[in-house]
């Protein structure tokens, strides 16, 4: 087992990011954050329904291990999925629209907010069960080795997950047949109510979970964009250019609003939720690019001020919005090759209407 | 049609399997015992000398695991044969195959089709207790999204597998241990023959009573059959074939010739597809019907490994001509 670490202060591969992927990276994190606040209040406003589970405080994992892998590597996640979608460049409106459960949404209205899907994007999907994504994701990685094709699968899960038989059963086939994974915790201390501690063995040093499976180990610090793009450049590299086997990365990151929009938080204390707000992943990178010169505090404000313009206006887009024509959508999409009652359906509007849809 | 062969049931498995696998490089064969071993069942013998290791995979026993890989690999545009030793091992499963599997296609708007086979060994008989003799059948059949093969004879075993993994969608295949070694005609291997799903077959044609059956149980009906045709009672029975689709048409026709319907079913009774079976009969021919329709199902208890006893808790000879005597009056 090696560990790597992006401490490393000599040279970071991130140093070489000029101030134009910076910005990008910054208008990532903020308009996640602000999506997200406009889907918290779309949800008070009964807007959305089902389980909402919201990014606010790990937009750094999402966006900067995007940043660091290659638009083509697949990558999948649970459904905590706004963050990744919008990371991987869904058009904001296409995830409001899902949300509102409308036809324009990016699965039609049929997934909502825990199932996510953007194929020309290589977003294999938020996934509802914990730890079911795990094998799937092992999945793309034997199909990936299967083409002998130059990619990397990142596959997210929530700390909660490393309890699951799919995770371990997940971390052994990776291991034996070497497939090209990066098993990704986005570590925020907590499932539901239940602190990592109480749920999960080895909490204090999560190396040992790779260890367990003679896997490499990464750790890095998920509240910093910067750290994040650092660790999955450099092992994103090193497994496509067959330096590395597929990788564990603990990312510590942290949740500042409740698991879902009913969580009245008796579990941790206002304290706590503070400290890490401290360490806000976009203030950070905003005062690291004004501090050096590489970007104004107007340059800084103007991109919040386009997140908040573009979060509202996925809203107004979700709201104007047609229902689905319930009769007919209904039995669409059961089956590729459908059969009785069942139809062919039409691909969803982001993959087919505009320029959106093209996989960048 | 050129001259058919007598194949058994397993070998036309494997026929099926490695001609897909010589026409399209993207399907490959994943499980546990299947490349080195030769498979548990002797089902893959000799794929892993034809195709080798990348393409015939030993799994470890992580059904979870590589059921779930195979869906992965679906999505990314492969097209797997995920085999289980037994279905009954496909429980410890059962998130990725019934929540994965024939859900993803809807939940992502149609992005995501998952062209995956399922198959393995279904049913009881072996003497292996109640873990060991699950009939999944009833139990996922009502899971919208999958398709759903059951072969009863070398040709059906055949035919359905291709047709299975050239399909666009999940298919559970589920075969039988028992039959492996049963033998019947079989296309010569140069016909590329399939058979389309939804379609049912009449295994035997009859003027007296429907008799539905699927698997296994088919040769039961086939059996009853001819101890009722000494006794002037001529049963025509009809095998689905596909539960998923159900051709539920060619059911109400002979029912309409018949007026009698008996059907076998190797599940438990409640919620099951014989259940469904004489719903959807009644809703179409209730009036075409001379008497209530009559199941022979698994007696409603767990499989139990005493020989005799476990003969009984299944549908078997006797419980057919009993039900078919009883249906037409003739008892
Ligand atoms: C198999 C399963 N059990 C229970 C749940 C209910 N549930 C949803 S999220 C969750 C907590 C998961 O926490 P974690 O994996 O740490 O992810 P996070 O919410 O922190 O992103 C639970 C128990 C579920 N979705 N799936
Ligand atoms: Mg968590």
């Amino acid at each position: 087992m090696t560990t790597v670490t992006s401490q490393n202060k000599a040279a970071r591969l991130s140093d070489s990011l000029d101030a134009q992927a910076l910005l990008g990276m910054l208008s990532q994190m903020m308009a996640i954050r602000r999506f997200e606040e406009r889907c918290a209040q779309s949800y008070q406003q009964a807007k959305i329904g089902g389980f909402c589970h919201l990014y606010i405080g790990q937009e750094a994992v999402a966006v900067g291990s995007v940043a660091g892998l290659q638009p083509g590597d697949p990558i999948i996640t649970s459904y905590r999925d706004h963050g990744h979608a919008l990371a991987r460049g869904m058009h904001p409106n296409y995830a409001m629209a899902e949300l509102f459960g409308k036809v324009t949404g990016c699965s039609k209205g049929k997934g909502g907010s825990m199932h996510f899907f953007d194929k020309p994007r290589h977003m294999y999907g938020g996934h509802a069960i914990v730890g079911g994504q795990c094998p799937l994701g092992v999945g793309l990685a034997f199909a990936i080795q299967y083409l002998k094709e130059p990619k990397v699968c990142a596959c997210f899960l929530g700390d909660g997950a490393l309890n699951q038989g799919a995770f371990h059963e997940s971390m052994n086939l990776a291991a034996i047949w070497n497939l090209p994974i990066i098993f990704v915790v986005e570590n925020n201390s907590y499932s539901m109510g239940t602190h990592i501690a109480r749920g999960t063995a080895g909490a204090e040093d999560l190396s040992v979970k790779a260890t367990a499976y003679g896997m490499r180990f990464a750790r890095c610090d998920g509240m910093d964009v910067l750290a994040v793009y650092d660790c999955f450049k450099g092992l994103g590299d090193a497994i496509r250019s067959g330096q590395s086997g597929p990788v564990f990365v603990d990312c510590q990151t942290y949740r500042y609003k409740g698991h879902s929009m009913s969580d009245p938080q008796k579990y941790r204390t206002k304290d706590e939720v503070t400290t890490f707000e401290e360490r806000d992943p976009i203030n950070r990178l905003v005062n690291s690019l004004v501090e050096s010169g590489r970007a104004t505090q107007e340059q800084v404000d103007e991109l919040d001020n386009q997140a908040k313009r573009q979060a509202l206006d996925a809203v107004k887009y979700a709201n104007e919005s047609p229902e689905p024509d319930v009769q007919e959508e209904m039995f669409t999409d059961v089956y590729s090759q459908p059969y009785g009652p069942y139809k062919l359906g039409q691909l969803p509007i982001m993959l087919t209407d505009s320029e959106e849809g093209q996989s960048t | 049609m050129t001259a058919m062969r007598q194949i058994q049931y397993r070998e036309a498995l494997n026929e099926a399997m490695c001609e897909e696998m010589v026409r399209d490089e993207r399907v490959f064969l994943m499980g546990e015992e299947v490349a080195e071993y030769n498979g548990a069942y002797k089902v893959s013998q000799g794929m892993l000398d034809q195709f080798g290791a990348r393409r015939v995979v030993d799994s470890p026993i992580s059904e979870t695991g590589f059921s779930g890989l195979g869906i992965g690999a679906a999505m990314y545009g492969l097209r797997p044969i995920i085999e289980f030793m037994s279905w009954s091992f496909c429980l410890v499963a059962a998130d990725q195959i019934i929540n994965n599997a024939p859900k993803m296609l809807y939940m992502s708007g149609g992005q995501f089709p998952v062209p995956i086979v399922f198959r393995g060994n279904n049913g009881a008989g072996g003497q292996l207790g109640s873990t060991h003799s699950w009939s999944v059948e009833s139990m996922f059949a009502s899971v919208p999204g999958l398709k759903m093969a059951i072969p009863s004879t070398p040709y059906d075993a055949k035919g359905l597998l291709k047709t299975a993994i050239r399909d666009d969608d999940p298919v559970f295949f589920l075969e039988s241990e028992r039959l492996l070694g049963f033998r019947g005609p079989v296309p010569p291997p140069e016909e590329d023959f399939t058979i389309p799903f939804g379609q049912a077959d009449v295994k035997l044609p009859g003027s007296d009573c429907t008799v539905v059956a699927l698997g296994r149980p088919v040769h039961f009906a086939l059996q009853a059959a001819v101890e009722l045709a000494k006794e002037g009672i001529f049963c025509e029975v009809i095998d689905p074939r596909t539960v998923r689709p159900l051709d539920i048409d060619t059911i109400v026709a002979s029912v309409r010739k018949t007026n009698y319907l008996v059907i076998v079913d190797q599940t438990w009774p409640f919620a099951s597809v014989a259940a469904e079976i004489a719903m959807q009969v009644y809703e179409r021919a209730m009036d075409d019907l001379d008497n209530k329709i009559v199941r022979v199902n698994n007696e409603d208890v767990p499989a139990p490994y005493n020989r005799a006893m476990e003969q009984e808790m299944l549908p078997n000879v006797r419980k057919i001509c009993e039900a078919v005597r009883a249906v037409t009056y003739a008892a």
